[in-house]
C-alpha cells in the first residue's frame, strides 16, 4: 500500500527553484532514503512534506489523503513526524520535557500508549533514559540526534521523517544510529530517511532515489545502488 | 547584537552562578511546599503590598516625592505592563517595541468612552481590554510571520502609527489630549475605596488587585498546553511545528493577551490622571517596559517585577540627583547587563535558552539561529 506519494513537487525559495518536479512514493513498511549531495533538494524534500515548505506546484498525497496544502501541525496528526536536522530539539527543555513535546498532539485518552512510548524510546536509547533531567541543549550531538527521533517517536507516526540522521557523529554512533532505525522500522514504522553517507543509508533501506539539483536522477532497488559502477563513483566515494 | 550579547554571557557565567544556584533552590522549596502553604504566602504578599503607601516606608523609598502617587505611576503602571509585555517577549518569545501602543489604546478608550458617552469605569473595563486585544490580533495576523528583528520593526511602527493617529484624530483630541476623565465609582464612604483627585492609595490598591489577577492568569496559562507551545516556538518554531504546535495561531494568542493587559493597565491609568494627551505614550515607555522585562529576567515572574520595580523606583529614588539621575539609572542598566546577561533573576529555561543564544529579549532571528548551527557542524566535520 503507498503511504506517501509525492508527485511532480516544485518548490521555490524566493526566485531561487530548490525542486524542480520531484516525484517519489513511500510504501508502508518500508525504508526508502533520498540521497544526494549538498544543495540537491533533500531537505527541502523533506520541509515540504512537513509542510514547512509551501508548495509551488505538484502533489503531496499521504493515506490517500491530499495533504498540499495542509498546515505541518495538522500534518502530525495524521501520523507524519519528523525528526529535524542536526540539534533541531528543544535545547532549553530537559530530555523527558523534549519527549512531551513529540506527544504534544496526542489525546488524554492517549496517556497509557504515550507511556508506552515513553517505555519504548527509552529501550532504544538507553541513553536518553540515564539522561532524563539533562537539559537538552547541554548533551553531546549524538545523544542530541537520538532525542531528536526519539521525540519524533513519541508522536507515535506512521511515517517517521529522517533528516541527515548521522551527521556529524563518530563512525561508532552512525553504525549505532542506522541499526536503531532498523529496528524502529522492524516495529513497524515505515521511514524517509535523507542522509549524506549513502553507503550506510543504502544498507538499511528497501529503495533509494538519487537526487540532483532538485530532480530525481535515478530510483532503484537500494541493493541495486549499491552495486550500482557510476553511484559509486558519485555517492560512496569510490 | 545577539552575537556579541551571547558572548558576554559565556564569559561572565561563572560570576552569576551562586545567585542562579539560590535562585533555584528557592523556587524549587516555593514549588515543593503544599498548595495551601503556597495560597497563604502569596496573601502576605498582597497584604505587604496593600500595606506599602505607608508614610513611614515612603519616607525611606522616596523621600523627594510623594510615595503612594509613585506606587500607582510609575511603579504599579509598569508592573502591570511588563506582565502583559512578559507573555509576548518572555513566554512566547517574540520581540515587540511598540508594547506602548495598547497601553495607548486602553487610555483613549476609557477616554473617550467615558467623556463623551459617559459610561463608568467598570463598563469601560472589558470594552478597552477587548479593543486592545483585537488590535493585537490585528497586528498580529499580517506581521506574525515575521520573524525577529524584522518583528521588532513593524511593532516598533505600530506604536508610533498609533500615537501619530491619536495626535491627529479629532475623537481624540489631537494634541490637546481629552480631560474630564471619569474616575472610577466610589464603594460606600470607605476612604480606601474613594476614588477621588487627592488621595492615590485606592488606585493603587485598585492596581494590586488588577496584578495579582494578571498573575494568576499567566501563570495557569504558562502551564498551560498554550503555554508548552509557547515555550516550543520560543525555542526552535520549526521543529515546533512539526511536532503538531499551532504556531501561528499561538503566537496571534500571545499577541493578543499581552495587549489586553496593556489595554487593561491603560483603562486604569486613565481613569485616575483625568487628562491624557498623545505625550503621554511616548516611544520611550515601549523601551522602559521591555528594559523591565529583560533586566528582571525574561519569562520569570518574579523577575519581570523587580525589574519594573526598580526600573520604576530608582529615577525616582534618585531625584534629588537631578538631570544627572538619567545619567546614573543608564549606567546601572549597563552594568547590570554586562553581570547578569540573563537578568536579575533568569527563568531555568531560559537561562540554558540564553547561553544558546535563542529565545526572546533580543533579536531572535532564524537567521541568526542557522548561521550559528552551521559555525557548529562545521566545527564538528
Amino acid at each position: 500500500m503507498q503511504l506517501l506519494e509525492i508527485k511532480d513537487l516544485e518548490v521555490f525559495y524566493g526566485k531561487i527553484q530548490a525542486l524542480r518536479g520531484i516525484s517519489v512514493y513511500v510504501n508502508s513498511g518500508e525504508i526508502v532514503s533520498l540521497i544526494g549531495a549538498n544543495g540537491a533538494g533533500k531537505t527541502t524534500t523533506l520541509k515540504t512534506i512537513s509542510g514547512l515548505r509551501k508548495v509551488h506546484s505538484g502533489s503531496i498525497t499521504f493515506k490517500g489523503e491530499d495533504i498540499t496544502n495542509m498546515v505541518g501541525h495538522k500534518r502530525v496528526q495524521l501520523g507524519l513526524c519528523q525528526a529535524p536536522e542536526g540539534r533541531g530539539i528543544f535545547p532549553g527543555m530537559t530530555v523527558v520535557e523534549n519527549l512531551e513535546m513529540g506527544a504534544y498532539t496526542r489525546k488524554k485518552s492517549d496517556a497509557d500508549k504515550v507511556k508506552e512510548d515513553f517505555e519504548r524510546v527509552f529501550s532504544l536509547f538507553p541513553r536518553l533514559n540515564e539522561r532524563r533531567k539533562q537539559v537538552a541543549g547541554t548533551m553531546s550531538g549524538g545523544e542530541q540526534q537520538m532525542l531528536a527521533i526519539g521525540r519524533a517517536l513519541m508522536a507515535s507516526p506512521e511515517l517517521l521523517l529522517l533528516d541527515e540522521p548521522s551527521m556529524g557523529l563518530a563512525p561508532m554512533l552512525v553504525s549505532q544510529i542506522f541499526d536503531i532505525i532498523q529496528e524502529i522500522n522492524r516495529q513497524g514504522t515505515t521511514v524517509l530517511v535523507v542522509e549524506q553517507n549513502a553507503t550506510k543509508a543504502l544498507s538499511i533501506s528497501n529503495r533509494a532515489y538519487v537526487l540532483e539539483t532538485g530532480t530525481v536522477t535515478r530510483s532503484a532497488d537500494a541493493r541495486e545502488l549499491l552495486e550500482d559502477d557510476s553511484i559509486r563513483k558519485a555517492y560512496l566515494g569510490e | 547584537m545577539s552575537m556579541s550579547t551571547s558572548r558576554i554571557s559565556h564569559s561572565y557565567r561563572s560570576a552569576k552562578v551562586p545567585i542562579q544556584k539560590a535562585n533555584d533552590t528557592m523556587r524549587q522549596r516555593w514549588r515543593g511546599l503544599p498548595f495551601p502553604v503556597r495560597v497563604l504566602g502569596y496573601i502576605v504578599l498582597i497584604g505587604v503590598a496593600m500595606l506599602l503607601p505607608a508614610q513611614s516606608i515612603g519616607n525611606i523609598m522616596a523621600p523627594q516625592s510623594d510615595w503612594p502617587t509613585i506606587l500607582f505611576y510609575p511603579i504599579g503602571s509598569y508592573i502591570l505592563l511588563a506582565l502583559g509585555l512578559n507573555v509576548v517577549v518572555g513566554l512566547a518569545g517574540m520581540l515587540d517595541l511598540g508594547y506602548v501602543a495598547f497601553f495607548a489604546i486602553g487610555g483613549y478608550t476609557m477616554a473617550v468612552l467615558g467623556v463623551n458617552y459617559n459610561w463608568t469605569f467598570w463598563e469601560i473595563l472589558p470594552v478597552g481590554i477587548a479593543v486592545a486585544a483585537l488590535s493585537g490580533v490585528i497586528l498580529g495576523a499580517p506581521t506574525l510571520r515575521l520573524r525577529g528583528d524584522y518583528l521588532a520593526i513593524v511593532t516598533l511602527g505600530f506604536g508610533e502609527i498609533i500615537q501619530r493617529v491619536v495626535n491627529n484624530l479629532s475623537v481624540t483630541g489631537g494634541p490637546t489630549g481629552i480631560s474630564g476623565i471619569p474616575h472610577p465609582p466610589s464603594v460606600g464612604s470607605l476612604s480606601f475605596l474613594t476614588y477621588g483627585v487627592l488621595d492615590p492609595r485606592p488606585y493603587y490598591y485598585l492596581e494590586v488587585v488588577m496584578i495579582a489577577i494578571v498573575i494568576f492568569f499567566s501563570i495557569r496559562l504558562e502551564n498551560s498546553r498554550v503555554g508548552r507551545g509557547w515555550v516550543a516556538l520560543r525555542e526552535d518554531e520549526d521543529a515546533a511545528e512539526i511536532m503538531g504546535v499551532p504556531t501561528f495561531t499561538f503566537k496571534i494568542w500571545a499577541f493578543a493577551i499581552g495587549a489586553s493587559v496593556g489595554g487593561l493597565s491603560g483603562v486604569v491609568y486613565a481613569s485616575k490622571v483625568i487628562a491624557i494627551t498623545p505625550e503621554n505614550y511616548p516611544l520611550l515607555l515601549s523601551v522602559l517596559i521591555l528594559v523591565c522585562v529583560v533586566l528582571g529576567g525574561s519569562g520569570n515572574r518574579a523577575g519581570v517585577i523587580l525589574g519594573a520595580f526598580l526600573v520604576a523606583w530608582l529615577p525616582e529614588r534618585f531625584r534629588g540627583l537631578a538631570n544627572y539621575r538619567i545619567l546614573f539609572f543608564g549606567a546601572m542598566l549597563v552594568i547590570m547587563m554586562i553581570f547578569r546577561p540573563g537578568g536579575l533573576l533568569p527563568a531555568r529555561r531560559r537561562a540554558s535558552e540564553f547561553a544558546h543564544g535563542i529565545g526572546g529579549g533580543q533579536p531572535l532571528g532564524g537567521e541568526i539561529q542557522s548561521g550559528q548551527f552551521e559555525e557548529d557542524e562545521e566545527g564538528e566535520k
